[in-house]
């Protein structure tokens, strides 16, 4: 557990060069959109930072954030920064188990008082504290316990920045995102099933020099959750030239035409994806021929399904049931409202959707 | 809305033709890299400008190419992945294209200054190559005797 600045010795035993190092500086301050002056300060502080310590709380997730974020390829410098950090608590890569882990995790609060840095991926359940624990400590009591001590929290994936796949409806659990239950803390939400490595590491990396980033009104640093995967889409030109794949098997679908009538969320998804890609750049779910899930944004798993054209009335399931709710407490209308209202949704579902309406209503907005 | 009728030959050109459309952002470029030069030859202040921070197409790069031409050094750093530094045709305006080791582009970069940094030795590169230089002549002294 030391606090040394540990990168040098790092890359000298990686092999790395130092001007390899900057030639990364320079690329990673060009994806955090920070003037290019900057780069030398990015190395300067990478290279004398001490080592924060890093607690990883792991609570109602699939362990996908974690798969994708250790899995950059060996020796890179994502690796490098994350040995820049010293990860003192991580349920699902540390050796220790049982009460050495938890001890691990007390240790490096009561060593790092105020400074450490909270990871935390997975919702919490409030609705019974047994649906997720561990070593007999409940989701919400252990995040409560480790936050206190923080400098700051950053919520890696959708399920620990909204509520994510657990909270879809209706939500079994009452599963809540960190920031519902911390009000104290500055907390940075890296949201995505899962979030892209390279962004997560950009972020440590941001947090390392310069502290905090600038966060966007649902908390999402703005240098990689500013512009929709949509304006940076290659598939861009398609759409404004009004061409769409009408089907997955179709011939628009082999040219690769705009994918938005068979749901891609691209258009009101902030993400980094069509520039930053995944798996080391090599593509991302629209270059594969799937649209985008819209990951990224809340609620998307109710948000009226992946294959529906943005353009079709959304779901809001969760709205519409509120809705039902008040008004047939208050008026005792609320069958007829309800029946009336998914009539002219359900008209509005089949209606077709060409090119022209979609460029009116977007003139229209 | 026009339908699949269009031929894979059409698409092609019309994808061409759209990636290559200039955005009309290299003029203000240019006369961004002038009033450089200008603080380069007065106070030889260097200045970079991220070509990543502002959209960017093929037919920009080629108003640009255009405009600035080609010069007297081309560079072929080999450091994670190829770089590209090159000395454009107006001395003291720089080209740092930075690519990953698959060759995707990672960063572009215009630098007006005398030599890019990333060009001259690193002074901690300079000294590991000082410890391996030492160790491979006492290498050779050990293998000789």
């Amino acid at each position: 557990m030391s606090s040394s600045p540990l990168l040098p010795k790092m890359m000298k035993a990686h092999g790395v060069s130092r001007r390899s190092f900057l030639k990364y500086c320079a690329s990673l301050t060009s994806l955090m959109a920070l003037p290019p002056a900057m780069a030398p300060r990015i190395a300067h502080a990478l290279e004398t930072a001490p080592r924060p310590s890093v607690i990883w709380l792991s609570f109602q997730e699939c362990t996908g954030c974690t798969e994708a974020i250790t899995r950059s390829s060996a020796p890179s410098l994502e690796e490098l920064i994350f040995d820049s950090i010293s990860l003192d608590y991580h349920h699902t890569l540390q050796a220790a188990s049982g009460y050495a882990a938890e001890q691990a995790r007390e240790e490096a609060m009561k060593e790092h008082h105020g400074k450490y840095l909270v990871i935390v991926d997975g919702s919490i359940p409030l609705d019974e504290p047994g649906f997720s624990a561990i070593a007999g400590i409940s989701n919400l009591d252990m995040l409560k316990e480790t936050a206190e001590g923080a400098a700051a929290i950053v919520s890696v994936g959708t399920c620990a920045a909204y509520g994510g796949l657990p909270q879809a409806n209706p939500n079994p659990t009452g599963a809540v995102a960190v920031s519902d239950i911390i009000k104290d803390k500055p907390i940075i939400n890296v949201p995505g099933c899962p979030p892209i490595p390279m962004v997560m590491t950009a972020v440590l990396a941001h947090y390392l020099t310069f502290g905090i980033p600038d966060l966007d009104e649902l908390g999402r640093p703005k240098a990689f959750f500013a512009e929709s995967i949509h304006d940076r889409c290659y598939r861009r030109p398609f759409y404004d030239k009004g061409l769409f794949a009408e089907s997955f098997d179709d011939a628009g679908a082999r040219a690769g035409w705009c994918l938005y009538k068979l749901g891609c969320k691209g258009p009101t998804t902030k993400s980094v994806c069509a520039t930053v890609k995944w798996n080391d750049s090599t593509s991302f779910p629209i270059e594969a021929g799937h649209g985008c899930l819209g990951c990224t944004e809340p609620d998307f798993w109710d948000n009226g399904g992946f294959y529906k054209p943005l353009s079709a009335p959304a779901g809001e399931y969760r709205r519409m049931g509120q809705a039902a709710l008040v008004a047939g407490v208050a008026a005792g209308i609320g069958g007829g409202y309800l029946a009336k209202k998914n009539k002219a949704k359900a008209q509005a579902d089949h209606e077709t959707v060409d090119a022209f309406t979609l460029e009116k209503e977007e003139s229209e907005s | 809305m026009r339908n699949s009728s269009n031929s894979r030959a059409d698409l092609v050109q019309l994808k061409e033709a759209v990636a290559n459309l200039p955005t009309g952002n290299a003029p203000p470029i240019l006369s961004e890299i002038l009033e450089a030069l200008g603080r380069l030859v007065d106070r030889a202040e260097p200045t970079v400008i991220d070509l990543g921070a502002i959209p960017f197409t093929g037919g920009d790069e080629k108003v640009l190419q255009e405009v600035l031409g080609n010069g007297e050094v081309n560079a072929v750093l080999d450091a994670m992945g190829e770089s590209h530094i090159q000395e454009t045709g107006i001395p003291g305006v720089w080209r740092v294209d930075h690519s990953d080791p698959k060759g995707e582009v990672q960063s572009r970069f215009i630098e007006i200054t005398f030599v890019p940094d990333i060009l001259k030795t690193q002074s901690e590169d300079a000294l590991r190559g000082q410890e391996i230089l030492a160790e491979r002549l006492s290498e050779r002294l050990r293998a000789t005797n």
